[in-house]
């Protein structure tokens, strides 16, 4: 199949799908269709949405795409749908960021780092399902691990945790970073 | 929930880090060369005020007291100038203090990104109930969490309405179990919403869930939940479609 003929199936999957749809899963619904094509489907819709007189854009999100509306509209998306915002508190999101950053982490590393106890906001965040226990750690006490859930890539629209914001970017004096790379490798800034 | 216990709580300071941190910036000091008595002067006021405002106060601001004042006292004491390893005794607070503020600084960003559900927003889909389990769509393991939060949920919808008490058969968490291997022999996948009939009793709901929990802790079943209507099911081990990726 031609990419002029794709694009369109692509673009009505796409809109139609509850969740980002990864290529894989694209290539299984259009079978034997290449995953080149695929992207270059992608693209090519992802481009026209880009133009201004659209309101949704195509945005690659926890390794898939999806269809998203545009941020500058969020008060009349407010409107439409009353008291569905989510918010996270600055507890929520500090220690949600160190999970992001520092992960597979226990709680006591995390307590560390903060200099409070986060028993409850990791609680809150297993429920929000923003975090996950990925295991035990082989130490005395076998304290858990945590990680973040797909839910967290896309709730801050990231295409893996490698598309993390990368620490070095940050404003602060140099630090002595050793210990502060996130676990995957960063992308290069740009 | 527990989220605004916590803000409540702690609204004023989140902890000794924040507060050291406040203090340092509401006094622009220098990070690296912190006047440690000044520090601790103001910190043990702060406590103070706290403590007479009736706030509610954590072990770990009493704590960073304890070390600020450690602290204090070693500069105090002479430095035996020849001794070159010996490092700054303020770096104590220096070192975590730096991390804090650096993971704070994370958060920031983090939060400045489009968020979903606050800045940018999906297309509301149809409810689960209404979605037909497609056998091809991708499986993801399940945690205790979802299956704890599915079955709160079952008992909400289903425990409330019963009232009536009847004698009850005897039900054992043993014949649950068999009754689910059963039918899994029969049918490879069991959605686990249909385990719990609507006019089950409490006890029946509780010894299922039982029965449940049991199997996989002994690796007899394996829960998967789907990715996009999130249905919970069972399978045999090694029978779920999705299961190369969730090992």
């Amino acid at each position: 199949m031609s990419v002029a003929a794709l694009k369109p199936i692509v673009e009505c999957l796409l809109f139609l799908s509850g969740s980002p749809l990864s290529i894989k899963k694209l290539m299984e619904i259009l079978d034997s269709t290449r995953a080149e094509d695929i992207r270059e489907a992608i693209a090519a819709i992802s481009k026209e949405y880009e133009g201004l007189e659209k309101g949704i854009r195509l945005k690659e999100v926890a390794g898939g795409y999806q269809f998203r509306s545009r941020p500058e509209f969020k008060e009349y998306i407010k409107r439409l749908r009353r008291a569905q915002v989510s918010r996270l508190s600055k507890p929520a999101m500090e220690t949600l960021s160190i999970v992001a950053y520092k992960q597979p982490i226990m709680r006591s590393e995390i307590e560390r780092l903060r200099g409070v106890d986060c028993g409850g906001v990791l609680r809150y965040l297993l429920e929000k399902e923003l975090i996950r226990i990925v295991g035990r750690k082989n130490v005395p006490g076998r304290p858990l691990i945590y990680g973040t859930t797909t839910r967290f890539l896309e709730m801050f629209e990231l295409k893996n945790l490698s598309d993390l914001p990368s620490l070095e970017e940050l404003k602060l004096i140099d630090v002595e970073t050793d210990d502060y790379e996130p676990d995957t490798s960063t992308e290069s800034a740009g | 929930m527990a989220d605004q216990e916590y803000r409540v709580k702690l609204d004023l300071f989140e902890g000794p880090l924040d507060l050291l941190l406040f203090l340092i910036r509401k006094n622009e000091l220098d990070i690296y060369d912190i006047p440690i008595a000044t520090i601790t002067e103001q910190y043990l006021e702060y406590l103070d005020l706290m403590r007479s405002l009736n706030v509610n106060l954590a072990a770990d601001f009493l704590t960073m007291a304890a070390t600020l004042v450690h602290i204090k006292s070693k500069t105090l004491l002479p430095s035996h100038a020849d001794d070159e390893d010996e490092e700054d005794p303020r770096m104590e607070i220096v070192r975590p203090l730096l991390e804090y503020m650096k993971m704070k600084e994370a958060a920031t960003i983090l939060e400045e990104r489009e968020m979903l559900n606050r800045d940018v927003f999906i297309r509301d889909f149809v409810a689960e109930e209404l979605q037909e389990l497609d056998e091809d769509r991708e499986l993801a393991p399940v945690s205790l969490y979802d299956l704890l939060k599915a079955f709160k949920q079952i008992m909400e919808q289903r425990a409330v309405a019963k009232n009536v008490r009847l004698p009850s058969e005897r039900i054992s968490v043993q014949e649950f179990m068999e009754e689910i291997m059963e039918k899994l022999q029969e049918r490879e996948r069991l959605i686990f919403l249909e385990l719990f009939p609507s006019d089950a009793t409490k006890e029946v709901l509780i010894t299922m869930f039982l029965a449940v929990l049991e199997l996989v802790k002994l690796g007899r079943v394996g829960v998967f939940q789907d990715m996009v209507g999130h249905t919970i099911s069972l399978f045999l081990p090694g029978k779920a479609a999705g299961e190369a990726n969730a090992q």
